[in-house]
């Protein structure tokens, strides 16, 4: 069986990626939120993992609801992403400023 | 052997998609490249014995929010490569944060590994692989233990779902619409009228 660091390496990259993907693309929100999506990615994988490798299937179950979670935030995400363009005509959120956070 | 194959298989094309997600240049093959990064993905979680999870990720990952993804990204008339601005200035800096971030996991798994850490005292909730198979054992655990929380996840699920038609709904101007509320109020005696007219004369409506 592989070990338990080589899942772990995989899953540090990955998550690495997905923060590098919301620097470089900050202009482009479909990009950001494909990048939050691989950073769900990277978490899910290391709760499996644990999972297998502790022998305690709460892991699984937690993935699980990460899971939930994740495909909730793509669909807000993606709703808010439609009526910012319905607005504006644009998807560049460098400028979005509106509220003056 | 042919598991450390696969696993280094699964693992370099997950690194490698993830990589085309992040810097391709149209949004739609970022999606494609996001969909095999699942993929593959799921591949590895199946390597450790977590069926249902990798099929789950296929379906709601690949079969949903890929889907809903791509859906967007056609939907909108976008000017793509307006967006790419700023690719070159925000490179360095992204690269720093993303270098520090790799170190800091890595000295934090080095640590790991120097001491472990007491994880969790408590006996192991995973039965025998062999005896009870990993969705029998899955779906005891979450309709058991994590009952409520289980329903919690699909109160998420129902308010993501209402939030999304909320945001996205607009009414249209000039189109007709029925009424189901004032159709259902209207009783016969408003509606009809009953008359008894002379004769050779009409009636006034």
């Amino acid at each position: 069986m592989i070990g338990l660091q080589h899942y772990l390496t995989v899953s540090a990259i990955l998550f690495v990626m997905g923060v590098l993907g919301i620097f470089i693309n900050r202009k482009n929100v479909i990009i950001i939120l494909m990048s939050i999506e691989l950073i769900l990615l990277s978490v899910n994988l290391n709760l499996v993992a644990f999972s297998a490798y502790l022998h305690d299937l709460v892991g699984q179950i937690f993935a699980m609801f990460v899971l939930t979670v994740a495909a909730g935030e793509a669909a807000i995400g993606l709703a808010i992403l439609v009526i910012y363009f319905r607005g504006r005509g644009t998807i560049a959120v460098d400028d979005a400023n509106r509220m003056k956070g | 052997m042919i598991q450390t194959l696969a696993f280094y298989l699964f693992a370099i094309m997950v690194v490698l998609s993830a990589g085309l997600v992040i810097t391709a240049r149209n949004p739609v093959h970022s999606v494609l490249w996001l969909i095999l990064a699942f993929f593959n993905a799921a591949g590895l979680m199946l390597l450790v014995g977590a069926e249902f999870i990798a099929m789950l990720l296929v379906i709601v990952y690949v079969g949903a929010v890929a889907v809903l993804f791509l859906f967007v990204v056609m939907m909108l008339d976008i000017d793509f490569s307006e967006l790419r601005g700023g690719f070159v200035r925000y490179l360095p800096f992204g690269v720093a944060v993303a270098v520090v971030l790799l170190c800091e996991i890595i000295v934090a798994g080095t640590a790991w590994e120097a001491g472990p850490v007491e994880l969790a005292g408590r006996t192991a909730l995973v039965p025998d692989p062999a005896a009870i198979p990993n969705i029998q054992a899955l779906g005891t655990l979450l309709y058991t233990r994590y009952l409520f929380v289980f329903e919690g996840a699909g109160l998420v699920l129902l308010v993501a779902m209402i939030g999304a038609i909320v945001l996205t709904h607009r009414a249209r101007g000039g189109v007709r619409q029925q009424n189901v509320t004032r159709q259902n109020m209207r009783r016969p005696q408003d509606a009809t009228r009953n008359t008894n007219p002379p004769v050779g004369q009409g009636v006034e409506l």
